[in-house]
């Protein structure tokens, strides 16, 4: 190891690829498999470049799909990371502070993922620049879509520039200054809120779709994101516990198991809630939600997937809740994981898809996504855990360095 | 012509482009930020410049002069930030590119809002009896995708005792009319307080004077957020590109009308606006047999169209939305 005074911010980063570009043949392995994903992905986009977006299952009727439904759950799981931010900086619970970088690392890459989903989602890519204010004309404060781009980028400037400050400051091996960075940590508290809320509102602002014009609409995407992301947190823990020095509490993991469990059963009450408005007294705006739910006129592609949604969210939930291992790992991980796959189906496709249909001239068509969608998508996963891995390996080895 | 393809043509562009016409692109636009990171772009092609084109005719002239101007047509304004003198120079260059790449020979149009003009349109669901010959002069004079069908107008054949067009049959293929049916006909109902262009990002979409609802098809970004907002399924996105037959295409066009369009744009009814600025009826309107389609100046007190509001009884769909469709459906 170099003295402390030999270092500076090149040598951070010279060492934050050197970290990362080192590693076991089943790391290697691993990083091989992600990169040759992204390569596929950038195989599949070169036909939407060249076709254009017909070569998607979309349609004037079904006009967003798989992209954007993996948009909107992404945004959730980004801001799940003030599940542990709240606590660490908060209540200053001393084994949250230990995971709270990773956290950080998640709504990253999330983050990351989520823009990338917006982009190839785009008719025209090339014109993003008409996006940028300045050069560009930003239809803010009325376009809630400028409101999201303005949001989400922000709250990635807070989720990469915090940590990066207090990384570098242990990696040159002193205490960073916690009045420094203070503020900013309390800013990006409210902006996860408001990233997940303004997120919501882009739907829940359009009267066009009774499916999505519902007040509760922001409130539930809050509580399935404070669901499904510390799941994916949970999970995350395991594994860099498992598979690397660094160790975590198993207190964390309880107290995460608390989070899940609460937001989950607001998640499930308000589900209930929407459920009963729609199939109490069902009106014409009750539409999306019986073809949802049960099909319409022959189309019923989503009822298997909503109801497959719902049984193994209130499965799982209810293992959470009851705890049948007592905090037992192998019970609780699998458990999360389903958690984590039944809010993804239903706060992606099973929101965006019956949200268009029937369209508002009463016409039902069903939406299958492509191979093109699937493989970008897969694509962007790909990215977003390359991401995710790059930046919590250079964390974790930095902050134990620091530790010792 | 694809994305990528345009964005390659244009790096060769870049490369090819002779010093002189750097030179007179720098002095020509001093002002705007816009132009100034064009002119960065164009320095940095001026390391490179060869002198192939410009003075010397031939292929090669006319392959880098389309790239020349595909380069200015990306790095243009919104059209309404543009001056009068810009609109003009984007219209010849849309034409000069549609003859260099098509062999097309395009009139492009740019004509402002008619004075003390605000149209309107009115429906006769009395006579209507679903020929759909407005749908194929509309397909015809706005240039639409014949590939996917694209239609600005359907007709719903609705049953008795229905007034909402999504209680009926849009996909109707039989002999018309059919007894005791009625016929619906429905389009971008040019609202006054329009949802879509509240929800575009960028205002690529925006209400005219004259009350027409139009999309920039250069300033689109394609990411149908308009389309999720409207609550008439008024709008259509060009999935793919765009297939009409050559000898088939309306040459005579409007900017925010029926020039063709790129692929991956968001497009619309735009109640003909090549035409109607020019004091002429919608195409849909001249081709109805019936006399079901009322258009013309709500401002103008003596038109056919302020005679059937007052007269007849009117009403609008999803009047509860508070749009304020600048379209009415009347019974006799």
């Amino acid at each position: 190891m170099s003295a402390h005074t030999n270092r500076n911010v090149r040598t951070f980063i010279i060492d934050v690829f050197r970290w990362n570009l080192r590693g076991g043949i089943g790391f290697q392995l691993f990083r091989l498999l992600l990169l040759g994903c992204m390569a596929m992905g950038i195989y599949a986009y070169s036909f939407q470049a060249r076709f254009g977006l017909s070569v998607t299952g979309m349609n004037d009727i079904i006009s967003w799909g798989f992209y954007i439904s993996n948009f909107t759950f992404l945004v959730g799981v980004a801001a799940a990371a003030v599940m542990l931010i709240l606590p660490a900086y908060v209540f200053h619970d001393p084994n949250f502070h230990r995971v709270v970088i990773i956290g950080e690392g998640v709504a990253v890459g999330a983050l990351v993922m989520c823009l990338s989903f917006i982009v190839v989602d785009l008719g025209g890519p090339l014109q993003a620049w008409h996006l940028i204010p300045g050069i560009g004309i930003f239809n803010f404060p009325s376009s809630i879509l400028a409101w999201d781009v303005l949001v989400l980028n922000g709250y990635l400037l807070l989720n990469a520039l915090v940590p990066a400050y207090i990384l570098y400051s242990h990696y040159m091996g002193r205490k960073a200054n916690e009045k420094l960075y203070r503020p900013f940590v309390f800013l990006s508290i409210f902006w996860a809120f408001s990233i997940h809320m303004v997120t919501a509102f882009l739907y829940q602002g359009l009267p066009a779709r009774p499916f999505w014009n519902n007040p509760l609409l922001g409130p539930r995407f809050l509580a399935s994101a404070f669901a499904a992301g510390p799941a994916l947190i949970a999970l995350i823990l395991a594994v860099i516990h498992n598979f690397t020095s660094y160790k975590i509490d198993r207190s964390v993991f309880n107290k995460l198991r608390l989070i899940i469990v609460i937001s989950a059963i607001i998640n499930l009450l308000m589900l209930f809630s929407e459920i009963f408005k729609e199939f109490y007294f069902p009106t014409h705006h009750s539409s999306a939600a019986v073809y949802l739910f049960f099909g319409m006129d022959g189309h019923d592609s989503l009822v298997p997937w909503i109801w497959t949604s719902v049984c193994v969210n209130l499965a799982a939930t209810l293992v959470l809740a009851f705890n049948p291992g007592k905090n037992n790992p192998k019970v609780l991980l699998p458990a999360c994981v389903f958690l984590f796959v039944a809010i993804w189906m239903e706060k992606g496709i099973g929101l965006i898809v019956p949200g268009l249909i029937p369209s508002p001239l009463g016409e039902i068509v069903d939406y299958l996504p492509t191979w093109v969608e699937l493989t970008v998508t897969l694509g962007i996963f790909a990215l977003g855990i390359t991401v995710v891995s790059w930046l919590i390996r250079a964390a974790l080895i930095i902050e134990e360095r620091y530790e010792h | 012509m694809s994305l990528q393809d345009n964005e390659k043509e244009m790096e060769k562009d870049k490369e090819n482009k002779n010093t002189n016409e750097i030179l007179a692109d720098a002095l020509a636009d001093k002002s705007s930020r816009r132009s100034f990171i064009k002119n960065l772009s164009i320095g940095a092609a001026a390391a490179s410049a060869t002198l192939v084109t410009g003075c010397v005719p031939g292929a090669d002239a006319a392959v880098s002069g389309e790239m020349r101007l595909r380069w200015q047509e990306f790095f243009k304004k919104n059209y309404r930030l543009m001056t009068e003198e810009e609109k003009e120079q984007t219209v010849s260059r849309l034409e000069r590119l549609a003859a260099l790449k098509d062999g097309l020979e395009l009139q492009i149009g740019s004509e402002p809002p008619l004075p003390k003009v605000l149209y309107g349109y009115a429906f006769n669901i009395t006579r209507c009896e679903g020929f759909m010959e407005c749908v194929t002069a509309c397909i015809k004079e706005n240039n639409l995708d014949r590939k996917t069908h694209t239609q600005y107008i359907r007709i719903f054949e609705m049953e008795p005792g229905q007034l909402d067009p999504s209680t009926g049959d849009g996909k109707y293929f039989h002999e018309v009319p059919v007894e005791n049916k009625f016929y619906m006909g429905t389009q971008c109902f040019h609202c006054e307080n329009a949802p879509c262009t509240k929800a575009c990002p960028t205002k690529a979409t925006w209400r005219e004077p004259d009350g027409i609802v139009v999309v920039d098809y250069d300033w689109c970004i394609g990411c149908r957020y308009c389309q999720a907002a409207c609550p008439y399924f008024g709008r259509r996105f060009n999935w793919g590109k765009a297939e009409i037959p050559k000898e088939e295409i309306t040459t005579k066009q409007h900017y925010l009308g029926n020039r063709l369009r790129p692929m991956g744009k968001m497009e619309k009814c735009t109640f003909c606006i090549q035409r109607t600025r020019k004091g002429r009826l919608p195409a849909c309107v001249e081709a109805c047999p019936t006399g079901s389609r009322v258009f013309g100046n709500l401002l103008d007190p003596d038109s056919e169209i302020r005679y059937v509001l007052k007269h007849k009884k009117v009403f609008r769909m999803k009047e509860e939305l508070g749009t304020e469709p600048k379209f009415w459906y009347f019974i006799d």
